[in-house]
């Protein structure tokens, strides 16, 4: 940081360096492809975009290195409002938003938008239900605010309990993403993979905990967010599409629609089933026409949404501001963030499937003979890795719809080579994949470690133990952590969204209610909030299984992915009941609920506790 | 009653009805909105059917521009109220 002299604190210089940053990482864009005219290979430039993008990721971790406890929770409660909102974002963008999300919706159609709904609307709740009173309870962790708001060891030990549960479902998922990348970029094999992507992650996260994480995942944002965009600007700039393709993609829907039903989509059905790759058999725009239709849609969406304001990672970053009402406006600021890349997935969704299917464009693929096709170097590229193939069934020597597959994640990872970009920006994909899925592992990793060295450790275990004693503890925590959920992504027990959404669900189901009813409903109570988290991560937990493994029919067609609303009904039913069935909690903590509820004054726990 | 308790039974009062008028403008965009997307197609909105407008970027609008305004009212409140914390 002594590049440049800084007049002032840190905190005061923070736009001047990451100006500063974002102009070296474009400049570090530009050169590599000057290199690649002139004729570094394809592997070099793939593997400097990712190590160089996580080297920049360790030195500022590295440089944000404490042995303060409240800079390491919660990185001294100062970081500035819109700077916390890009770290949030990046925080909650992780691998799944980065490389699945427009894939789902190119393959899904309409009825995907739920999980573009519903990853942003989450945050209305955050706001206006839980975000500012948590920062002006001053809490370190989740379960900090359930451990002191009801009182008693056994409340705490509940809120861990789904705390972790949640946030390992995601990170394995996330763990898997970066040594899925880095295999790739780096050449080297998924199972060494994982474990480099886990090095990464921990260099980022270790020496600084939250203060280390809020400023990489800074620095992750503008990497992750400009490697996002550009393609898809490219690529609608070569379309004719303009500038800002969001304006004006609706012709492009609409011409959708007609190539649909020429090339008959949804008509035709592939001959036999090609496993993780799938043809292309809905409709870009056919919303639910049923009533099970429509309530899978809107119950996908409210799984999400109340998952995001549940997700201890997420409100965890409110913490870490100066005050309740900077806490406030950067909710509103990671919102801004997010919707940045959730309103263009949807965009390059359209955009790479009109590449695809219309025959006046030079790539399209559908329609085209066989041998064609097979020429493309995209199509061969891909195909070699498993991602994507053309079977010829009806043997016409021509390629319809139903006999070119591919895998979902294709649309973001391949859509540079689809539309003939060079190969610099699939470098820089690959850059943005990699810092989505490491900073959300990051934000995941520190939430589950610091609640079992914060809650479990110092406030169970071992409420004497000094500074330096905590910090360590937290720290083989971390690396134990990150380890088990390495080991766990290694097997490759389930596909990357899978996992993701079914972390939202257990959040609601055990979280959510006594979060919410904590701060709203002064009545509520210990046993109440008890109840509430064990019925409700039971209660999910039992219909998860019982849909996904036991053989069960859905009700109303509520798959695995929407088990959080069984969960979250039970858990606020029980926890209304049993608050009732027992007395009020006492004097003191029906004021401490009086004292969150306003922004002035001291915050319930101290600075450091 | 002394003012600082009235001022804060107010504070509360404002801040619960804030939080049902928001409630109620969320509850709207992410489900009502969507319950209906099929009728909502026969509108054409600046070329896009309005159906698939709304959930690939009308209702992210609304709530992006909701919560600066929710954060901008709350914080009115916390002022008049006496209720903000100091600058």
């Amino acid at each position: 940081m002594s590049l440049f002299r800084m007049q002032g604190s840190f905190i005061d210089n923070l736009p001047k360096i990451y100006t500063f940053y974002t102009g070296g990482f474009l400049l570090f864009v530009g050169l590599m492809a000057i290199a690649e005219s002139m004729g570094v290979k394809e592997d070099t430039i793939g593997l400097m975009f990712v190590g160089f993008t996580i080297f920049i990721y360790a030195l500022i971790g590295w440089l944000s290195r404490t042995m303060q406890l409240d800079a390491y929770y919660v990185a001294g409660r100062q970081v500035p409002t819109v700077f916390n909102g890009m770290a949030t974002a990046a925080d909650w963008m992780s691998g799944a938003s980065f490389v699945a999300m427009a894939g789902g919706i190119y393959m899904g159609g309409h009825p995907y938008l739920a999980f573009v709904v519903g990853w942003t609307g989450g945050y209305v709740l955050v706001a206006v239900l839980m975000a500012p009173y948590l920062r002006k309870f001053g809490c370190y962790t989740v379960p900090d605010f359930i451990g002191t708001r009801y009182g008693g060891n056994f409340a705490r030990l509940c809120a861990v309990l789904v705390l972790v549960i949640a946030s390992f479902t995601y990170v394995t998922a996330q763990i898997d993403a970066t040594g899925t990348i880095a295999s790739r970029a780096l050449l080297i094999p998924y199972g060494v993979g994982v474990w480099f992507g886990l090095v990464g992650i921990l260099l980022c996260s270790m020496l600084g905990g939250m203060r280390a994480v809020t400023w990489t995942q800074v620095a992750q944002y503008i990497v992750l967010i400009v490697a996002y965009l550009v393609p898809v600007i490219w690529m609608s700039n070569k379309q004719g599409f303009g500038v800002i393709p969001h304006l004006v993609y609706g012709e492009a829907i609409q011409r959708i629609a007609e190539l649909e039903q020429m090339h008959q989509v949804g008509v035709l059905k592939p001959a036999a089933s090609q496993g993780v790759m799938t043809a292309l058999t809905t409709l870009h725009n056919a919303p639910a026409d049923s009533f099970v239709a429509a309530w899978r849609f809107v119950t996908l969406v409210a799984c999400m949404m109340i998952g995001t304001a549940s997700l201890p990672h997420i409100l965890m970053r409110y913490f870490t501001t100066p005050s309740v009402r900077s806490a406030r406006a950067s909710v509103a600021w990671s919102l801004f963030f997010i919707f940045l890349l959730y309103f263009t997935a949807p965009a390059l969704a359209t955009f790479t499937k009109l590449q695809v299917l219309d025959p006046n464009l030079a790539t399209s693929v559908i329609g085209k003979s066989l041998a064609e096709v097979n020429a493309l170097q995209w199509v061969q590229k891909w195909s070699s890795v498993g991602f994507a193939k053309v079977v010829d069934s009806n043997g016409d020597g021509i390629v319809q719809i139903n006999e070119f597959f591919m895998r979902a994640d294709i649309v973001v990872l391949a859509t540079p080579e689809i539309a003939g970009l060079p190969y610099v920006i699939s470098g820089l994909v690959a850059a943005g994949g990699m810092a989505a899925a490491m900073s959300t592992a990051d934000g995941l990793l520190l939430a589950i470690a610091n609640a079992l060295s914060h809650d479990l450790y110092y406030k169970i275990i071992d409420p004497k133990a000094d500074v330096k004693r905590r910090l360590i503890v937290a720290r083989v925590l971390l690396i134990a952590i990150g380890a088990a959920g390495a080991l766990v992504a290694s097997m490759r027990l389930t596909g990357i969204l899978g996992a993701v959404a079914w972390a939202f669900d257990f959040a609601m189901s055990g979280l959510f209610f006594p979060l919410v009813l904590g701060i709203w409903w002064k009545r509520a109570n210990q046993a109440g909030a008890i109840a509430g988290m064990l019925v409700g991560l039971a209660a999910g937990t039992w219909y998860l299984y019982a849909v996904k493994w036991g053989g069960m029919t859905p009700w109303w067609g509520m798959d695995d992915l929407r088990f959080g609303i069984v969960g979250a009904a039970a858990s606020v039913v029980a926890m209304v009941v049993v608050t009732l069935l027992t007395p009020a909690p006492d004097k003191a903590t029906q004021d401490m609920v009086d004292e969150v509820r306003i922004p002035k004054g001291q915050t319930i726990l101290g600075t450091t506790h | 009653m002394s003012t600082e308790a009235a001022n804060r039974e107010i504070h509360w009062k404002r801040t619960r009805s804030l939080m049902i008028v928001h409630m109620i403008i969320w509850f709207i965009f992410s489900y009502v909105v969507h319950w209906y997307a099929t009728d909502l197609n026969a509108i054409t909105f600046n070329h896009f059917p309005l159906g698939y407008y709304m959930a690939a970027q009308g209702s992210l609008i609304i709530f992006v521009v909701q919560l600066f305004v929710f954060s901008w009212q709350q914080h009115k409140i916390d002022v008049e109220c006496g209720m903000a914390e100091p600058e």
